[in-house]
């Protein structure tokens, strides 16, 4: 950022709830179906029909609200937030407005700026101040291409009207494009974790939206915002956030001043562009939803699905940190995924070798689940068979690259380890007994370098264990060798 | 009562003569309403709902189960235009 200013922004993000239905109706929310399947009167907004609340919003919001430490209000109000816009059949979204389902929440992410490479150096915690979480629902879909006549038609596919939608909104806590990026990712990840929602951005189930404004340092007020929408990945709305930071402070620089606007984020031309100004600003006129009662969230209620919470992404990070010794780095990639951190955390704890564990989750697994787009508990390589291996290639069966290849065949195949080993012809001769046998050999035929030795050229203690791995293709177990030799010698 | 900012808000076009028209009534409306703001209600909840004959609130919740969708052809069946599969409307961005 340009010496002398600062930026200041604020997120919304949109996070669809996990629900088999709608929020208010049983119509399915599957995604990809046939255009305008999943309707009934309820989301179609046709007349006489009524909302009825799906009960598993409460409680997938519920689990969001506490994961991104916010407080459940006891009593929240739906409203109606009136505009006309074609994929919106009833005129207004039911919303909530003065009373949402959860406010007032404080959140701690790690962040950090990133290098020119994109790499990240420096993890610092932050403390961001969210404030509230309501339930609303989704409007339905436009469609401007692929059909006739997109040049003066629009159209309208409801499937996904009446979906169940958390907007979780920040306080203007972010002071730079990468925290607002790390603070995505990390609502992203405890709302998969929990349960709550698939947060796919892909699938247009996560979406996000970055009010951006900059002062020079020192300035008190707040300049004009931009509101910035159509941020359809978390590289797409950091790019979008730091071309508008650089856009703002030129403006202002220039004398040609910011407006309050709303900004669509252009992906061809990597740039944002003016979608509406504030002279076309709305006036949604909320006011209490006459079909809905209050929402009425019991403390029992809350106290239950608290705890049924599994242990949230940072606390395992940190724990995996004291109590394996993992590095920062290495800690945060195991818990990108729950599947993944728990894999990570059953096989070190079964093979009691976490550090070797982690080196083997890092790369050959992570790198063969990509591979395969599984994740890890559809993997055939099981945590118990990881583990398995870890224990084979620590008491010197096998060498480490023997591990690895042992490690892609059981991924592939699910075989057990010790038929891998077997098949392959790796292991190791560990039986003491046949190996006195090979050195007993060897001291035989070479009893030239065996006096040299006895007369303290200890170099060619080397010559010895090279003549048993010889005779044993490579087979014998250089631990057990070496103790033999020794004895022997 | 600015009549042409609530006619612009419901999408309506009105003309001035129906302003003219408009605002003498629907000013008399919001009087006749206001009558309400005489009683002092500030000790009294405000109640959202509808109430069961005991009193009770008629919270309503269902279970998360899906129903037997209209399906795309029942959907469309009413629509005014209606193009492979989808609602048709004029332009929007």
């Amino acid at each position: 950022m340009k010496e002398g200013w600062e930026a200041i922004i604020g997120m919304e993000i949109h996070a669809q709830l996990a629900t088999e239905t709608k929020i208010f109706c049983g119509c399915a929310t599957s995604f990809g179906e046939e255009p305008n399947s999943n309707t009934c009167p309820v989301c179609l907004g046709l007349p006489g029909a009524l909302p009825v609340l799906n009960e598993k919003v409460v409680e997938y919001g519920a689990k969001a609200a506490l994961a991104l430490g916010l407080n459940i209000n006891e009593t929240s109000i739906f409203s109606r937030k009136n505009y006309f816009y074609p994929d919106l059949p009833k005129g207004y979204q039911i919303s909530q407005y003065d009373k949402p389902f959860s406010s007032n929440g404080e959140l701690v992410i790690m962040t950090s700026e990133r290098d020119d490479s994109g790499r990240a150096h420096d993890w610092q915690p932050m403390k961001i101040h969210i404030e509230r979480m309501h339930l609303e629902e989704d409007a339905g879909k436009n469609v401007h291409e692929g059909l006739p006549e997109t040049d003066k038609y629009s159209y309208i596919d409801l499937n996904r009207a009446g979906t169940p939608l958390g907007e979780i909104v920040t306080a203007p806590d972010f002071r730079s494009s990468w925290q607002a990026y790390d603070y995505v990712n990390h609502v992203r990840r405890v709302l998969q974790w929990v349960g709550a929602s698939d947060a796919d951005m892909e699938k247009g189930n996560l979406r996000c939206e970055a009010n951006v404004s900059v002062r020079p340092i020192g300035q008190e007020k707040f300049n004009n915002k931009v509101e910035l929408k159509n941020l359809n990945s978390v590289r797409f709305m950091q790019k979008a956030i730091e071309f508008e930071i650089a856009r703002q402070i030129e403006a202002h620089e220039s004398g040609e001043g910011v407006s309050q606007e709303t900004r669509l984020w252009d992906e061809k031309n990597n740039r944002t562009r003016v979608m509406r100004s504030k002279e076309d600003a709305h006036d949604y006129r909320y006011f209490p939803e006459p079909d809905l009662q209050p929402l009425v969230v019991s403390h029992a209620f809350v106290e239950s699905v608290k705890a049924s919470m599994p242990e949230l992404p940072d606390a395992m990070r940190d724990r995996f940190m004291d109590e394996f010794g993992l590095s920062f780095d290495d800690a945060s990639q195991i818990i990108g995924e729950r599947s993944l951190a728990k894999f990570y955390e059953d096989a070190a704890r079964t093979s009691g070798n976490p550090r070797t564990t982690a080196n083997f989750v890092l790369s050959e697994f992570v790198r063969e689940l990509n591979n395969s787009g599984k994740s890890a508990d559809q993997a055939l390589l099981t945590s118990f068979e990881l583990a398995a291996l870890v224990k084979t290639l620590d008491a010197g069966a096998i060498n480490n690259n023997q591990a690895k290849e042992v490690l892609v065949e059981v991924f592939n195949t699910g075989k057990t380890v010790a038929e891998v080993i077997n098949e392959k012809g790796f292991e190791q001769i560990s039986d003491v007994s046949s190996i006195e046998k090979i050195v007993d050999d060897i001291i035989q035929n070479n009893e030239n370098q065996v006096t040299a030795y006895r007369g303290g050229n200890e170099k060619l203690f080397g010559f010895f264990v090279g003549q048993v791995m010889k005779a044993s293709q490579g087979k014998a177990n250089p631990k057990i060798v070496n103790e033999v030799l020794k004895a022997k010698l | 009562m600015d009549v042409r900012k609530v006619a612009h808000l419901a999408h309506l076009e009105i003309t001035d003569e129906e302003v003219e028209i408009y605002t003498p009534q629907m000013n008399s409306i919001v009087a006749y309403v206001e009558q309400l703001n005489e009683l002092d209600t500030s000790d009294v909840e405000p109640m959202l709902g509808g109430l069961t004959d005991e009193g009770a609130a008629t919270f309503a919740e269902r279970p998360d189960v899906p129903h037997d969708s209209l399906g795309q052809a029942n959907a469309l069946k009413e629509a005014p235009s209606a193009v492979e599969g989808h609602f048709q409307v004029p332009k929007v961005l």
